[in-house]
């Protein structure tokens, strides 16, 4: 079987060829210009992983919500639960760079980190 | 009145890349001057992952590419005014700003960077008819509310216009629990990125239908739903296509516009096609010692390219403050047969080092070669297998090259299928 994906590792976008079989063993992965590509169109046909962005609520900050995302990829089909489950979480700040805002999400093993500074206020 | 060497107007990633390279160029006087509430520019909204793979190898959220350089600021001492708006730049490179802590602040500069950045185009630009209902709003506009504010605009969404902000907003809504029913597109391509329509359209089972527009928008107070229809070669609607779709939340991703106000003010040249300033390879633009830089300059489909075009324009002016610039001895260059534009519209012979011309295309090409021509004569053939007019290009001017060419030679690139 043949697979035609369009690589979302970078904004190139290249489009990627891989090639199956029906024990759905990957026999050959071809344009993908890094090997990034060569990772990415893997794992899409096995086990699809996506990168999380979105916000959490904030209590006592200059801003009511901080951004974080994901500090790994999550499973394709987590990512909508995953941020269903963040929608309800509330921190407090101050909040930094890289502070953990939800360990192990969903027990995907995954933390969910803030990309942004919410100093109080 | 305040004096300064340079005064950079923008505190977004294209104001902050000028200002450290000015200051690493050992120019000390600097100060930048910001709109907003804090340094950062548009980033700040835009908390998708994407940004800096080019430049810091690997890829951040707009907030964290933006504190990259925040912190470079303040360990390098920039001086910086938030909250600061600047209302004109003069003939002698004079700023007049204001804000509420200073009142009005009278600056002479040596040398001025513009980096004021984009606006998004308005439902005014488009002549859609229907009520003034709420409802209706830009992209970017949805991405601060619910970004930044916190604040979830609506519940059912169609998009119009399918560049990259108002693909980030159909999955950033989806994510939000908003149902997206659909990105409709005037033209017959996406001028977004190829894995934006991937990873936010199709991961989600969001539809996009190209040739297609609204044509009316419904509603009294808040919208109720819009008219959508497909639209001809000439993006006329086609009769007995019409299709009523029920929704709460129109966002329009319709184009940016360089904004120039202050740029068009101080009597500097713009360019018609990028609707930014024109300027040479140190981004200086007409006005001698005033330069300008990132998306105020033309829209750059990565901040990644805006930060290596600031470090041009910091260089730049920072070698005119020290009296370093080489004598000036332009060639121009011009997009021809399927290239739009291309920046820097001129490119001193003198530069002493390659420069990099940047350009896009005006439709989506396959096979097609990039060719560039010095005074007719071709001088690089390149085959590309994809060319998009979202996607932008460039090619290398090599020093060795420019010191063959003659002052007033003309260099021209196209596009050859």
């Amino acid at each position: 079987m043949t697979k035609n994906i369009i690589c979302v590792a970078c904004p190139m976008g290249c489009g990627i060829t891989v090639e199956i079989n029906d024990s759905g063993e990957i026999l050959s992965v071809t344009g993908n210009t890094c090997k990034r590509g060569d990772a990415y169109a893997r794992t899409e046909c096995t086990n699809p992983v996506r990168s999380l962005t979105t916000t959490v609520k904030v209590s006592g900050g200059t801003h009511p919500v901080v951004p974080c995302k994901s500090a790994d990829a999550l499973p394709k089909g987590k990512i909508i639960e995953c941020a269903r489950a963040l929608r309800d979480i509330e921190i407090k700040a101050p909040v930094k760079i890289g502070d953990v805002v939800c360990a192990d999400i969903l027990g995907t093993g995954v933390d969910i980190v803030a990309t942004n500074h919410c100093p109080e206020g | 009145m305040l004096n300064y060497d340079i005064v950079v107007v923008g505190g977004g990633p294209a104001g902050m890349a000028a200002a450290v390279k000015a200051k690493e160029c050992g120019v000390d006087s600097i100060l930048v001057l910001e709109r907003a509430e804090t340094l950062g520019g548009i980033l700040e909204q835009c908390i998708h992952t994407g940004f800096g793979l080019h430049y810091f190898g690997e890829e951040l959220s707009g907030p964290e590419y933006a504190d990259r350089f925040i912190q470079q600021v303040i360990e390098k001492n920039i001086e910086y005014k938030t909250d600061t708006m600047v209302l004109e730049v003069t003939a002698d490179n004079k700023v007049y700003a204001v804000n509420s802590e200073d009142g009005l602040l009278e600056i002479q500069a040596k040398a001025v960077i513009l980096a004021m950045g984009c606006r998004e185009r308005p439902r005014g630009a488009l002549n859609t008819p229907g009520t003034r209902c709420a409802g209706v709003m830009t992209a970017g506009t949805a991405q601060k509310y619910v970004n930044i504010d916190g604040y979830m605009p609506g519940k059912k969404v169609v998009i119009l216009g399918s560049g990259d902000i108002g693909l980030i907003m159909a999955r950033r809504m989806t994510l939000e629990g908003a149902e997206v029913k659909l990105v409709c597109e005037l033209m017959p391509y996406s001028s977004g990125l190829t894995r934006n329509i991937v990873q936010c359209l199709d991961d989600y089972g969001i539809p996009l239908e190209l040739s297609c527009t609204v044509i009316r928008i419904h509603g009294e107070e808040r919208l109720e739903g819009v008219t959508v229809a497909k639209v001809d070669e000439n993006r006329r609607p086609i009769k007995g296509t019409e299709k009523y779709i029920e929704c709460d939340t129109l966002l329009l991703s319709v184009g940016l516009i360089p904004e120039n106000e202050l740029t068009r003010e101080a009597g500097i040249d713009l360019d018609p096609v990028t609707s930014g300033a024109v300027v040479d390879e140190s981004r200086q633009t007409t006005q001698p010692g005033v330069f300008a830089c990132g998306n105020v300059l033309h829209v750059h489909d990565l901040v990644d390219y805006v930060t290596l075009e600031s470090y041009c324009a910091g260089e730049g002016a920072a070698k005119y403050v020290l009296g370093s610039a080489p004598e000036k001895k332009y060639i121009s260059t011009k997009g021809v047969g399927g290239v739009r534009y291309i920046v820097p519209q001129k490119v001193n012979l003198n530069a002493g080092e390659d420069v990099k011309l940047y350009f896009r295309v005006g439709r989506v090409y396959k096979g097609a070669s990039i060719v560039v021509k010095y005074n007719g004569y071709e001088i690089m053939r390149r085959k590309k297998p994809r060319l998009a007019p979202g996607e932008m290009e460039n090619v290398i001017l090599k020093e060795s090259e420019l010191q063959k060419f003659a002052e007033g030679g003309l260099v021209e690139i196209s596009v050859e299928e």
